[in-house]
């Protein structure tokens, strides 16, 4: 019974975590408004937290680079399963205006399994919002697959 | 008691960003502080060489989202130095619009995190409201929330219609009636002046041995700002800069609050001298030669070195950001502390880390 509550309640209140991997702060500070009472996603159930062993959902913004991959991955390992990963702006996604740059490995997903990728540079706050209610069926499915 | 090494970072919840302190403990006081950078490097000023001189604008504009408008400011000042070529009047205006509604946004930001800092989350939320205003602004005269591309080399990309900058003044009167009606809570508040009046204080003469930049040094009672240079648009416009004596987190955070009005009276000016007239010049030539230009982002003093080659593409981009500069003052007053005003401290500065690693 405590694993169906379980169940439920990480679809209906995820808890997210964001980290910043190396984005120009657009990103960041477009995830951040969405907590504040504009956008208000709190009002859903989402919390935002600080550690990722309480995580359900990572939000990473901006590039992976050389001395930030391991941290990433550290990050998506300490997670508990299932869980799931947003890919936020240009750069997150492929590496946007900084692909060349000497330092940049490209997009997140050269590290780590991406689930929702958020175009935008930045991506809006509705944007990234959406992702998180397409991210949150995905992870319903993979959930009543588990059943 | 044994000396005990805390890892601050690079990933915890009060910094948006990722930095690494590693804090020297003994009990609960901090005795020695080493940062360690690096996580957010991208190598972005080695594009330049990839990139031509127009294109590099969208680069320079994503060394950080936050004051993106004003690094591209500096950047096409540069080039239209090299060039040899001024900005229409009307296009140094609307720069001086759109910068100082980067900076209304900015310290708003910044004081909404640092209420975050010490647990106030309330002032968080209604600072961050008060911001969304700001946003809208920059959105329905621009395009864009947060990256607004207004700049390019010889002026400006968009113009505003009347009806725009009456409903830009229209608007701001409520800004600052809110901020305003926050005044008390920021500046006077019992919980906020216990955590923030006293703590990480940085003398006058330490800050400007150390070489920090914008509110921090303002805050420690040195006058400094780089809108005293009169670039773009600020010639026309009346402007002292803000400065508190104390040099505590207090001091800072009065500085960024009355900014943030200034800006609002800035914003007001700008546009009351907006006339007539084009939005850019025609750009001839290729940039050639060294320039060094300067201006003051909403955390301090930036400074950008070009050298051009008489191609499109330049030779070297040099960028200095404030918070690089604010680093080894915070390096300096964090022992001392207890462990649980680092994150007030840190946060005071204003860290972008963005800025400091490009």
């Amino acid at each position: 019974m405590f694993g169906s509550f379980l169940k439920t309640s990480q679809v209906k209140s995820p808890w997210l975590m964001h980290f910043d991997c190396g984005s120009c702060n657009g990103c960041d500070i477009e995830t951040l408004a969405c907590l504040t009472p504009v956008y208000d996603v709190e009002r859903f159930g989402v919390i935002n937290v600080g550690n990722p062993r309480h995580a359900d959902v990572l939000v990473v913004t901006g590039t992976v680079n050389q001395r930030n991959a391991v941290i990433l991955k550290n990050i998506y390992d300490q997670m508990p399963t299932p869980k799931l990963v947003i890919a936020i702006g240009a750069c997150g996604c492929s590496g946007g205006v900084f692909r060349e740059a000497p330092n940049v490995l490209g997009g997140i997903d050269k590290v780590i399994p991406v689930d929702v990728y958020v175009p935008g540079c930045p991506a809006k706050p509705e944007a990234i919002m959406d992702a998180v209610v397409v991210g949150l069926g995905k992870l319903k499915g993979i959930l009543e697959a588990s059943k | 008691m044994a000396r005990t090494v805390i890892p601050f970072g690079p990933q915890h919840p009060v910094l948006p960003e990722p930095i690494h302190l590693s804090l020297v403990l003994e009990d609960e006081k901090v005795v020695e502080a080493l940062p360690t950078l690096g996580y957010v490097h991208r190598g972005l000023e080695m594009l330049a060489v990839k990139r031509d001189y127009n294109q590099m604008i969208q680069i320079v504009e994503r060394v950080c989202g936050i004051c993106s408008m004003i690094h591209s400011l500096c950047y096409c000042q540069g080039i239209e130095e090299m060039l040899g070529i001024e900005a229409p009047r009307r296009a140094r205006m609307l720069r001086v619009v759109w910068s100082e509604l980067h900076r209304l946004h900015s310290h708003l930001l910044w004081l909404g995190l640092f209420a975050d800092s010490f647990g106030f989350e309330s002032l968080f939320m209604q600072l961050w409201k008060i911001r969304e205003r700001v946003m809208d602004l920059n959105e329905a005269t621009t395009g864009n929330r947060v990256i607004v591309s207004v700049n390019v080399v010889g002026g400006v990309r968009t113009d505003l219609d009347e009806a725009q900058v009456r409903w830009i003044k229209d608007t701001l009167v409520e800004v600052e009636a809110s901020i305003r009606s926050l005044q008390s809570t920021i500046m006077n508040d019992t919980t906020v002046c216990k955590r923030t009046k006293g703590v990480g204080v940085l003398t006058k003469q330490a800050a400007y041995d150390l070489g920090a930049a914008g509110p921090m040094l303002r805050g420690s009672g040195v006058a400094q700002d780089m809108r005293q240079l009169k670039y773009a648009g600020f010639d026309e416009l009346a402007f002292e800069p803000v400065v508190e004596t104390a040099g505590d987190c207090w001091a800072r955070s009065t500085v960024r609050f009355r900014e943030s009005l200034q800006s609002i009276d800035l914003v007001r000016q700008a546009l009351d001298k907006l006339a007539p007239g084009d939005l850019a010049v025609k750009v001839k030539g290729k940039p050639e030669g060294e320039v060094i230009t300067r201006v003051e982002q909403p955390r301090g003093e930036c400074l950008y070195y070009l050298k051009g080659n008489g191609s499109t593409f330049l030779e070297r981009v040099r960028i200095r950001t404030p918070t690089f500069a604010n680093i080894p003052p915070l390096a300096a007053i964090l022992p001392g502390l207890d462990f649980a005003d680092v994150p007030v401290v840190v946060l005071s500065i204003d860290p972008c880390i963005s800025c400091t690693e490009r």
